[in-house]
C-alpha cells in the first residue's frame, strides 16, 4: 500500500481535475441540454432542424474525435490568429482543461438533449391542460410544471447518464491532463507497474459512481410518488 | 483550406489510401469486438441467470466494474495488463518475449468491455420471455437446448436487438479510444496525417466525418433489420 501514500498527492490532484470537469460539464450541459430538448420540440422547422442535426453529429462521432478537433484542430487556427497570443484570452486558449470542458459540456448537450425532449414528452398532459386552466403563461408552465416533472421521471435516467459523463472525463488523459487516469498513467510510466495504478484509479471511478448513484437516489426519495 | 484538400485525395501525397485502410481496420476492430461482445455477454448472461450463487457473483461484479470504470481506463488496463500477462507466460512456458499484435488484442478489449453490456441486455431480454412459453415447450418435451434456440433465442431477440443496435454505434465510437494505444485505425492515421502535415482541423475534420457516415449507414440498416424481426410480433 505504500505507493498509494508516495503518491497520494498526484492522486488528489487528478481527483479534483475529474471532479470538477463533471461538476463543470454537469451544470452547463444540464442547461444547455433544455435549450436542445426545447428546440428539437419546437413546431417551427427553422429552430427544430438545425437542433436535431447537432444532436445527430454529436451523437454519431466519437467524443475523443471531438476533443481532438477542439484541441488540435481550432487549438491550432487560434494559435494562428494574430494578436490572440497576447489577449487575456491566451492562458486559457493553450490550456487543454477548456478544451475537454467544452467538448463534455456540448456532448452532454446533446445526449441529454435527447433524454430531457422523451421526458416533456412525458409529461401527463392533464398537468399541462389544468396549470393552462389555472392562466399560466407558456413559459410559466414550462418553468414551474413541464421542466420540474419531465426531470423527476428522468431522474433515474440521469443517473445513468451522469455515470456515463463520469467516464467521459477519463478522455482528458488523452491531451496529457492530469485528471484521475492521467495520474494513473503518469505513476505508471514512474514505477512501470501497471496493475497497481490502474486498478487503485480503477477503484477510485467505482466509489464517485456508487456516490452518484446514492445522491439521485436521495433526490428521488424526496419526490413524493405514489405507493 | 480548399488548396489542402488535395491532401485528402488519392494523389501522391494524398492520405486517402491511408485513411481507408484506417477505416477498413476501425470496421474490422469494431466488427470483431462487437461479436467478442455478444459471445462475452451471452455467457455472462447466463451465469447471472444460474442457479450457482458464485457464477452469479463473478458475472455480477464484472459487469458492474465494466459499467463504472472509464472504456479507456479498461482498454489501457486489458491492453498493457493483458500483454505483459501473456509475455508471462510465454516466458514461463520457454518462449521469446511475445509481440501481442494490435488488432487482436483491440478486438478483445473492446469485447470485454462491450460484453458488460450485452449480458444486461440479454438478461433483460431473456427474463422479457414469458416462463409460460417455456413451460409449454418443457410439457412437449423439448431438451434445454432445444427450449433455448427454437424458443427463448427468436422470442428474445428482436427485444435484444434495439439494445444491441445501440452497442454497435457504441463499439464504432469505442474503437477510435483505441488510436490511444497506438493500433493503426482511422483516428491514429488522422493523428499522424494531422501531426505530419499540420492540418489537424482537416484529418480530423475528414475522420468525424467517416464515422459519421457509419453510424448513419449502419443505424439505417439495423432499423430495417428490427422491422424484420419484429415482423410478427402482435402490433400495440
Amino acid at each position: 500500500m505504500t505507493f498509494i501514500m508516495e503518491y497520494s498527492d498526484l492522486i488528489l490532484e487528478g481527483l479534483w481535475i475529474t471532479v470538477s470537469l463533471l461538476i463543470i460539464s454537469f451544470i452547463f450541459g444540464f442547461i444547455l441540454s433544455i435549450f436542445v430538448a426545447l428546440s428539437r420540440l419546437s413546431h417551427y422547422k427553422i429552430i427544430a432542424l438545425p437542433a436535431f442535426i447537432f444532436t445527430s453529429v454529436i451523437r454519431g462521432t466519437p467524443l475523443l474525435v471531438q476533443i481532438y478537433i477542439y484541441y488540435y484542430g481550432l487549438g491550432e487556427v487560434f494559435a494562428k490568429m494574430p494578436g490572440i497570443r497576447s489577449s487575456f484570452l491566451w492562458p486559457y486558449l493553450r490550456d487543454g482543461y477548456w478544451y475537454v470542458a467544452f467538448a463534455l459540456i456540448v456532448s452532454t448537450a446533446a445526449y441529454w438533449g435527447e433524454v430531457i425532449r422523451g421526458g416533456l414528452l412525458a409529461v401527463p398532459k392533464g398537468e399541462i391542460e389544468a396549470a393552462r386552466a389555472f392562466g399560466m403563461s407558456a413559459f410559466k408552465i414550462l418553468i414551474r410544471v413541464r421542466l420540474p416533472r419531465a426531470i423527476y421521471i428522468l431522474t433515474p435516467t440521469l443517473a445513468g447518464e451522469t455515470i456515463l459523463l463520469l467516464k467521459s472525463t477519463a478522455l482528458a488523459s488523452t491531451i496529457a491532463i492530469m485528471d484521475l487516469l492521467g495520474a494513473a498513467q503518469r505513476f505508471r510510466s514512474i514505477t512501470l507497474e501497471v496493475y497497481q495504478p490502474l486498478l487503485t484509479v480503477a477503484a477510485i471511478y467505482l466509489l464517485i459512481t456508487l456516490l452518484i448513484e446514492h445522491l439521485f437516489k436521495r433526490v428521488e426519495n424526496r419526490i413524493p410518488t405514489r405507493g | 483550406m480548399h488548396e489542402s484538400l488535395y491532401l485528402l485525395g488519392f494523389s501522391e501525397n494524398g492520405w486517402g489510401p491511408a485513411l481507408l485502410k484506417g477505416t477498413w481496420i476501425t470496421l474490422q476492430i469494431s466488427f470483431g469486438g462487437f461479436l467478442t461482445g455478444l459471445l462475452i455477454g451471452l455467457i455472462t448472461a447466463s451465469a447471472k441467470l444460474c442457479r450457482f450463487k458464485s457464477l452469479q457473483m463473478i458475472a455480477n461484479g464484472y459487469s458492474t466494474l465494466c459499467r463504472a470504470v472509464p472504456e479507456l481506463l479498461l482498454i489501457i488496463l486489458f491492453f498493457y495488463g493483458g500483454s505483459s500477462l501473456i509475455n508471462a507466460v510465454a516466458q514461463r512456458i520457454g518462449f521469446e518475449d511475445f509481440n501481442v499484435a494490435g488488432l487482436p488484442v483491440a478486438i478483445l478489449v473492446l469485447g470485454l468491455v462491450q460484453g458488460a453490456y450485452a449480458s444486461e441486455i440479454f438478461r433483460g431480454a431473456i427474463q422479457s420471455v414469458h416462463p409460460g412459453q417455456i413451460e409449454a415447450a418443457q410439457a412437449y418435451g423439448l431438451s434445454q437446448k432445444k427450449i433455448f434456440f427454437r424458443i427463448t433465442l427468436p422470442i428474445m431477440a428482436p427485444n435484444a436487438l434495439a439494445g444491441l443496435s445501440n452497442l454497435w454505434v457504441y463499439i464504432i465510437k469505442d474503437s477510435a479510444l483505441i488510436s490511444v494505444v497506438g493500433t493503426s485505425e482511422l483516428l491514429h492515421i488522422a493523428k499522424q496525417a494531422g501531426g505530419s502535415t499540420k492540418e489537424y482541423l482537416l484529418f480530423f475534420g475528414a475522420a468525424a466525418v467517416i464515422y459519421y457516415l457509419i453510424t448513419l449507414i449502419s443505424s439505417y440498416f439495423l432499423r430495417i433489420l428490427e422491422t424484420y424481426l419484429r415482423r410478427w410480433q402482435p402490433k400495440h
